[in-house]
């Protein structure tokens, strides 16, 4: 027997928007009850002061600290090349096996669980390298970690800059780099960028490989050589050794707060490159 | 003296044998129109002469191209400068995401030009030479991609001007093109001819008696016939030629 083609869409409309729906309660729900908890904690003294008796008592200023060191370093060192990588690999060698096989391995790389990651740091940055629990091992670690992400939006923001762009760049006497900086660059940069705060995300938000690489200490670093404590390994002790739930909700709230905006931040960019020339 | 002269040109794009021992002359300050049906050659031909072809890796070639006298494939000539001196407008307007007079200093910028008051001037001449000034000079900021398809295809050929070259390739300029737009590039056309040599590609044979000075029909990658386009149209050498021309295939 038919079904009727009214009653199928019917029924397909509401199936496909009960999953949207479901998804967004769901996020919503999370947010709302990490806020709800956390937000009643938080005030200016929560966010300015040091943590006492192993943040128990007092505020969190120094995970805050090393979020944005640790996040910053890792961009630093995945950003450039990443987005090398992915210029290479679009503009520079023909698409054959190479192609593949970077492309393949960097794929794999991005499904490693992320305490692989951590064990790898330790061993080469913390032990080998003699770098200790430090902002530049886990920085270094949260890099490998993302560089993956990065090469790989980079790469189809770098190729989804249309072909005739370049042959007219070229026909008006740039040289091949002269028209990746001026002309595919410019233009990848919207897809660059989302690349990039998916990393930012996963940095923020990354616990495990950090506890190995950067350690834990809650003391405001002064070199690239001290160790930090981000918010996230914070709200993981706070809560795993059961120091003070209230303080890790508190922390929880904040990096909520942070990833969106953060997003929020992203966007605005976006919407303003992409309406400048269109 | 001619401008151009091919001598026993083969190109090749892998196992495609795409253009078979062309030999042709182009005058200077006269329009050369290739006509001929899709996969004939006359692109290939047309991008062959400021090197574009380059860019496809699998492309060799034999024979020679001089342009005044000097082979274009020379080791020592260097294709980036090439194309400013032998400039193309292509099948599709293309401008470049940016604002209608970066588009026109791009080209120049890259050559060295810096001074404002010369960028300017530039400019301005640039989009008078293609019959456009008029119609943007208010906006010279807004966003390429906010003009009409017909003033987009103009302001690449302002573009291409403002690089001052020698010679201009157009590979089917007005083939998306509205009748009134069209009629614009080839008014355009006429007067550019006074200062540049010109070769435009073209699948409307019509066009190509409008604007044509000279003719070179083109099959299957091969030169079928050249020569003066009024003699072309009214008596043509070759069977294949006069069939073309009058539509019974292609």
């Amino acid at each position: 027997m038919r079904i009727d083609p009214k009653v199928s869409q019917r029924i397909m409309v509401t199936v496909l928007s009960l999953a949207t729906g479901l998804a967004l309660v769901i996020l919503f729900f999370i947010i709302i009850f990490i806020l709800s908890k956390g937000i009643p904690v938080l005030n200016w003294k929560f966010l300015s002061t040091f943590p006492s008796k192993m943040g128990k008592a007092g505020g969190i200023l120094p995970t805050i600290a090393g979020t944005f060191i640790l996040t910053l370093v890792a961009l630093v060192f995945a950003v450039p090349l990443g987005v090398g990588a992915a210029i290479y690999l679009a503009e520079y060698i023909r698409e054959g096996k190479t192609t593949k096989i970077v492309r393949f391995g960097a794929d794999c790389l991005a499904g490693i669980p992320s305490i692989i990651f951590g064990l790898f740091g330790f061993i080469l940055f913390v032990v080998i390298l003699k770098m200790g629990w430090s902002i530049l091992s886990g920085g270094l670690t949260l890099a490998f970690m993302v560089l993956p992400t990065i090469i790989r939006t980079s790469e189809e923001a770098v190729k989804s800059v249309p072909y005739s762009w370049r042959e007219v760049s070229l026909s008006l006497g740039a040289t091949k780099w002269e028209t990746i900086r001026k002309v595919v660059l410019p233009n990848a940069v919207p897809g660059i960028l989302t690349g990039i705060i998916l990393s930012v995300g996963r940095s923020i938000g990354e616990t495990a490989a950090i506890i190995f690489t950067a350690g834990s200490s809650l003391r405001l670093p002064t070199s690239l050589f001290d160790s930090v404590r981000t918010m996230s390994v914070h709200f993981y002790i706070l809560s795993r050794e059961g120091i003070s739930m209230k303080n890790a909700y508190g922390t929880a709230a904040v990096l909520v707060i942070l990833i969106l905006a953060i997003n929020l931040a992203a966007y605005w960019i976006l919407h303003r490159f992409t309406k400048r020339n269109t | 003296m001619s401008k151009i002269s091919v001598k026993k040109l083969d190109i090749f794009f892998g196992k495609t044998h795409a253009l078979k021992n062309v030999t042709l002359d182009v005058s200077a300050n006269k329009v050369l129109a290739a006509i001929g049906p899709a996969g004939s050659g006359k692109t290939t031909f047309l991008r062959s002469l400021n090197r574009l072809n380059d860019l496809n890796p699998d492309m060799r070639y034999t024979g020679k191209i001089l342009l005044d006298g000097k082979n274009i494939y020379d080791e020592d000539v260097n294709p980036v400068e090439l194309r400013r001196k032998v400039g193309m407008i292509f099948a599709l307007p293309i401008p470049l995401p940016m604002s209608i007079c970066e588009n026109i200093t791009y080209g120049p910028k890259l050559a060295g030009t810096k001074n404002r008051a010369e960028l300017r001037e530039l400019v301005e001449k640039s989009l008078e030479d293609s019959f456009l000034w008029d119609e943007v000079k208010d906006r010279l900021d807004d966003p390429a991609m906010k003009l009409s398809g017909g003033q987009q295809q103009r302001l690449c050929i302002a573009r291409t001007l403002a690089l001052k070259p020698d010679v201009i390739l157009m590979d089917e300029p007005c083939s998306g093109l509205d009748p009134i737009s069209t009629a614009k590039i080839e008014e355009a056309m006429t007067a550019l001819k006074k200062e540049y040599t010109i070769i435009i590609v073209t699948n409307n044979t019509k066009q190509a008696a409008r604007v044509g000075d000279n003719t070179a029909f083109f099959l299957m990658g091969e030169l079928i016939e050249y020569g003066e386009t009024g003699k072309m149209f009214t008596a043509p050498n070759d069977k294949r030629t006069e069939e073309y021309i009058s539509g019974r295939f292609g």
